[in-house]
Formats: C-alpha cells, sequence, structure tokens
C-alpha cells in the first residue's frame, strides 16, 4: 500500500474519530469507545518498544502508573494545576523508562530477561506505591477532588460538570489528541533514521552494530519515548477517574493490556495496536454480555478469553489483524 | 592528520593475542592493509580468522597487541563506533534483517552516513543496482537463497560508506558460477575507493582477487606476501595438509 493512501485512510479515521461524538449520543457506545482509544495509546506505546525494538516488556504498567501518580501528587499535595502536572507526568515516564531502560540494556538484558526485569520493576513500584504512604497515601490510593464548577472546567481539567456536550465528549476527545500524538510520532518515526535502526536493532543486534548503530542509544531512546506515551495515557486516567491506587498503577492489567492489543493487532505497524484494541474491546463486551446473560456476571472470564485469542493469533496470524488486512489487500490487486 | 593517498597505510595490526580460557585463538598475529589493496587471509578451519576479525572490528577485545586505524589506536572502540569511523564487518554466518526488504535492509546501512530516509532509500537503490541486486530490491531478505544472502551482507556493509571493509567468506557455501559472480563485486567494491582485508577458503577467488595474502595457522601468521608465493610456500603447504607433505609434494612433482 502507498503512503499515500494509507494516509488518506487514516485521515478518514481520524476525521471519523472526530466526529464519533456527534454521531454517537449513547453515552455507553461513546465510553466503550473511548476505552478502546485508551488501550490503543498504551498498546502503541508497548509496541515501539516491544513491536518495533523487539525488547518485550511485561510490565508497561510501571510507566503509565507513574504517569498517573504523578499527575495526581502533584495536585493533591502541590495544589498544582493538572496543565501544570502534565509535563511533569510525561517526563515522568521518560525518566523511569531512562532508568529501567539503563539498568537492563546497559548489562545487555534481551529477551525473557528484559520482560523478567520490567516485571519486576513494576511489582516493586507497586510496592513501593503501597508501602511509601506518607508520599502516596498508599494501599487507600489518592483522589483528587471533584471540580463540580462549571467555570472551572478548563482549568481543573475535568469535564463531569461541565456543560452537556464537554461532558459527553471531553474525556473522549482528551484521549483522541492524545492518541493522534502518538500515532503521528510513531508514523514519522517508522519514516525516519532512528525507526529504521531500531527495527534493524530488533532484527538482528549484532549486525545492526556492525553497521554503525548504537544499539544501546537506539534502544534508550524507544524506552523513554515509549514510557512517554504510556504516561500520558496515565494522565488521562487520572483525569477521567480521579482517583488512582497502586493496584490501578502499577498492576499486571494494564502490563497485560499493553502487549496484548499490539501483538494481536500486528507488531511493528502504526495500525496495530488499534486494530487489536478495538477487536479486543468488541470481543470482551460481547463475550461479557453472552456470559452475563447465560451465567451471570463471572468477573475475570473475560481474560480467559483474551488468552485464548492470543495463543489463536500468535499460532495462527504471527503477523497479527494488520498482516492479516495486508494480505487481503494483496490479494485483492491493490499495491501492485 | 594528513590525507590518506593510494597506498597509504589504512590497518596496521600488531601482536594481536587472545585467548578463550586455556585456548589461543589468535597469538601473537601482525599484519598490514594499505589503502586501495585487496588483501587475503587464509588458513585452515579453526586458525582463528574469524576472531581475528572480531578483534579488529570491536566485538572482542584483545588480551594484548596493538590495532591502528588509519594512524589511530582503536582499541577498546565499540563496532558501532568502528562502523562509523569506516571499518566495516560482515559476518560469516550472514545475519540479514529477515522482515525487511533488500532495500530497506541495505538503506540500514546507509543510514550510518545519511540521516533522511528518502536519500538513504535512494542510496540503498544505487548500491543494490552497482552489486548486481537491483531486481531483488522489494524482495524480503528472509526470502533469498543463500548466495543472495551473501551479497545483501555485503551490500549493506558498502551502503555504509566504509573505506576499510572486513569480508569474511561471502563466498562459503556458493557454487562456482555464484562465486564467478561474487569475484566481480569485490573488484567494483574495490574501484569504488574501498580497501578490502577479506577471509576466504576459495583458493581460485584468492589467487585472482588479492593484491596480498596473509596465512593464518594455530592464531599466528605463519606466512605473507603475494598469492602465488604464499601458497608455495611450503610452511603453507604444511599446515593445509600436514607435516612432511611439502616434502612429498615437491618430490612427486620433481619426479
Amino acid at each position: 500500500m502507498s503512503d499515500t493512501l494509507r494516509i488518506t485512510g487514516w485521515v478518514v479515521l481520524a476525521a471519523l474519530g472526530i466526529a464519533a461524538p456527534f454521531l454517537i449520543s449513547s453515552g455507553r457506545w461513546l465510553e466503550f469507545i473511548e476505552l478502546t482509544l485508551f488501550v490503543a495509546v498504551l498498546g502503541q506505546a508497548w509496541n515501539i518498544l516491544g513491536g518495533y525494538g523487539g525488547q518485550y516488556s511485561f510490565g508497561h504498567a510501571v510507566f503509565f502508573g507513574t504517569g498517573a501518580y504523578v499527575q495526581a501528587l502533584l495536585q493533591f499535595r502541590f495544589g498544582f494545576s493538572p496543565w501544570l502536572a502534565l509535563p511533569f507526568a510525561i517526563a515522568s515516564g521518560a525518566g523511569v523508562g531512562a532508568m529501567i531502560g539503563y539498568l537492563s540494556f546497559r548489562y545487555g538484558l534481551r529477551g525473557s530477561y528484559f520482560a523478567l526485569i520490567t516485571l519486576a520493576f513494576a511489582e516493586a513500584f507497586r510496592v513501593l506505591a503501597r508501602s511509601i504512604v506518607s508520599v502516596t497515601e498508599g494501599g487507600r490510593g489518592v483522589s483528587l477532588p471533584l471540580n463540580q464548577d462549571s467555570g472551572e472546567v478548563w482549568t481543573t481539567l475535568q469535564f463531569t460538570f461541565a456543560e452537556p456536550f464537554l461532558r459527553h465528549a471531553g474525556y473522549y476527545y482528551m484521549i483522541l489528541t492524545v492518541l493522534i500524538l502518538a500515532y503521528i510520532a510513531v508514523w514519522r518515526m517508522e519514516r525516519s533514521r532512528f525507526g529504521a535502526q531500531l527495527i534493524s536493532v530488533r532484527e538482528n543486534e549484532d549486525a545492526a552494530a556492525a553497521l554503525g548503530v548504537d544499539a544501546f542509544r537506539v534502544k534508550m531512546k524507544a524506552i523513554c519515548l515509549s514510557g512517554m506515551i504510556a504516561a500520558a495515557a496515565g494522565v488521562y486516567y487520572v483525569q477521567k477517574y480521579l482517583f488512582v491506587d497502586p493496584e490501578i498503577a502499577y498492576g499486571p492489567a494494564k502490563s497485560v493490556e499493553a502487549l496484548v492489543a499490539p501483538i494481536i493487532g500486528g507488531l511493528g505497524t502504526v495500525i496495530g495496536p488499534l486494530l487489536g484494541a478495538a477487536f479486543l474491546h468488541s470481543i470482551g463486551e460481547v463475550a461479557k454480555e453472552a456470559i452475563g446473560a447465560l451465567i451471570g456476571p463471572r468477573p475475570g472470564l473475560d481474560l480467559i478469553l483474551y488468552g485464548m485469542i492470543l495463543v489463536l493469533v500468535l499460532g495462527y496470524l504471527p503477523r497479527g489483524l494488520a498482516g492479516l488486512l495486508d494480505s487481503a489487500w494483496r490479494r485483492l490487486g491493490g499495491g501492485r | 592528520m594528513a590525507a590518506f593517498g593510494r597506498g597509504a597505510l589504512m590497518l596496521i595490526v600488531s601482536d594481536l593475542t587472545k585467548r578463550f580460557g586455556g585456548l589461543v585463538a589468535v597469538d601473537g598475529a601482525s599484519l598490514r592493509v594499505d589503502q586501495g589493496e585487496i588483501v587475503s587471509l587464509i588458513g585452515p578451519n579453526g586458525a582463528g580468522k574469524t576472531t581475528l576479525f572480531a578483534l579488529i572490528s570491536g566485538f572482542l577485545r584483545p588480551d594484548a597487541g596493538a590495532v591502528r586505524f588509519e594512524g589511530q589506536d582503536i582499541l577498546g572502540r565499540r563496532p558501532h563506533q568502528l562502523a562509523q569511523t569506516g571499518l566495516v564487518r560482515t559476518f560469516q554466518i550472514v545475519r540479514p534483517f529477515a522482515n525487511l526488504t533488500v532495500r530497506e535492509n541495505i538503506a540500514t546501512g546507509a543510514h550510518t552516513r545519511i540521516v533522511p530516509r528518502r536519500e538513504a532509500l535512494e542510496k540503498a537503490d544505487a548500491v543494490g543496482q552497482a552489486l548486481g541486486m537491483g531486481a531483488l530490491l522489494d524482495r524480503l531478505a528472509g526470502d533469498l537463497p543463500i548466495a543472495g544472502r551473501k551479497r545483501l551482507e555485503v551490500a549493506r556493509a558498502v551502503a555504509t560508506g566504509p573505506k576499510l571493509l572486513l569480508l569474511d567468506e561471502v563466498m562459503a557455501g556458493l557454487n562456482p558460477s555464484e562465486i564467478d559472480e561474487v569475484t566481480p563485486m569485490i573488484r567494483t567494491i574495490r574501484e569504488g575507493g574501498v580497501t578490502v582485508l577479506l577471509i576466504e577458503h576459495v583458493m581460485r577467488a584468492v589467487m585472482t582477487l588479492s593484491d596480498r595474502a596473509y596465512v593464518l595457522n594455530s592464531g599466528a601468521i605463519i606466512a605473507s606476501g603475494a598469492p602465488q608465493a604464499v601458497v608455495e610456500n611450503p610452511a603453507v603447504v604444511e599446515a593445509y595438509l600436514g607435516p612432511g607433505m611439502a616434502q612429498r609434494l615437491k618430490g612427486t612433482a620433481d619426479a
């Protein structure tokens, strides 16, 4: 597929995304899309490091959670404006990325060792968030005060008491903005020297080094960028739910969502995480409804389903849904 | 630093030694490559040729000795730094970026000196065409037969714009007609201003291509000079065929 065609496709998708709140009046459906976009952002963060760089993280919650905590605590403890907290939160994602990256890549940890160390970091941060009560409020979590003044909607970045349309779509547009920025960043990365070098490190690190690629530096850049985007997702989460606790921030759920979406959607492709998130959420929603109707609510069953889908995709669709689309496109005679 | 003319010193390896536990893989090896030359490094299997390459290109650290590249001491520099300075190696066991096209593979090399993606891809096209891979540019590297992969390994390295190229057995595993295609390719590379040091077992190629040859045996250089003189050297014959063989062969020839 040519770039012109791809760009057209993305512009159409973006236009649909922007138009969605006008077309969809049901709060429940818009919320469904909103959460899909949230997972698509987390997934894209993971995809930079895992999909393009071949460094599989099992603990991406560490970036999401740190972004969320920094955004929440700066407001809660120091009365920062959310706008002022935002750059600190995003920088904290890069900072944690730099720390974990330095410790892992400096000592050449790859493959399953890297996966384990990221998992360990997420767990360590969870324990710390739980135990340093004087800073993080421990297991109680941090609750931000709900703004009920419709005049303060933009200064507090809270849309619960905004005028009807913003109440309907404010948070949706917040995550859509993050998503568009993140996806443009990855699109541009894919077409840059940095992107080419990152992919070469994934494909073969020694060969990359022999061609002048500084693998350590490239991986450091990737993990910082990845951390920033995951932290931005954390900012959205805190502004929307006004609450974060150690489980939400650093529990395995976010780490798993971050990696499942791009793996199912298509590793190392711009659209993969979005496709994966949309597919998983649709399946999850349908399954929840079906299971709920048949045997009553059974939380956790959707996770089992995630696992089964993951195994099937890994077995039969190594290039994910994006790969499936790509071969369908070729078969239709496109791209010749 | 003064510019190097043709014939100036490019690489000096002196008394390089590498031990792996009790095994001395490279034992005080010294060699020299001048600018514009094609120099061969030959020797029996297990002689330490690839280890010597790894030492020169920064993939391994020697236990003793020195390596100078264009007059600078390069010991301890990392492989990517050396590649950026113009000292680039290929691998005997080829390492293509299997999920990328041939063009993208070569472009990764081109990015060593070129930042914009478009220009790197153009450079990849040019290098691919020059080295006879024009028809393969859109193929996935993982789908190439072995001869294509060997060629790609070289093309990728050439695209980095090297001054000195270390080629590790680019002809191994190729059939005679494929070898006949690679020989002019290496000449083309030299004509492009690149100095070449190559490890090779295919003697026909060594004889026709190289200006000089070094013979490595058990980690030590046992002979050097013009290729013809080197292969007739009794020490070299014995290194390959066993003690006493030089005398016996000579006897057969005289009879």
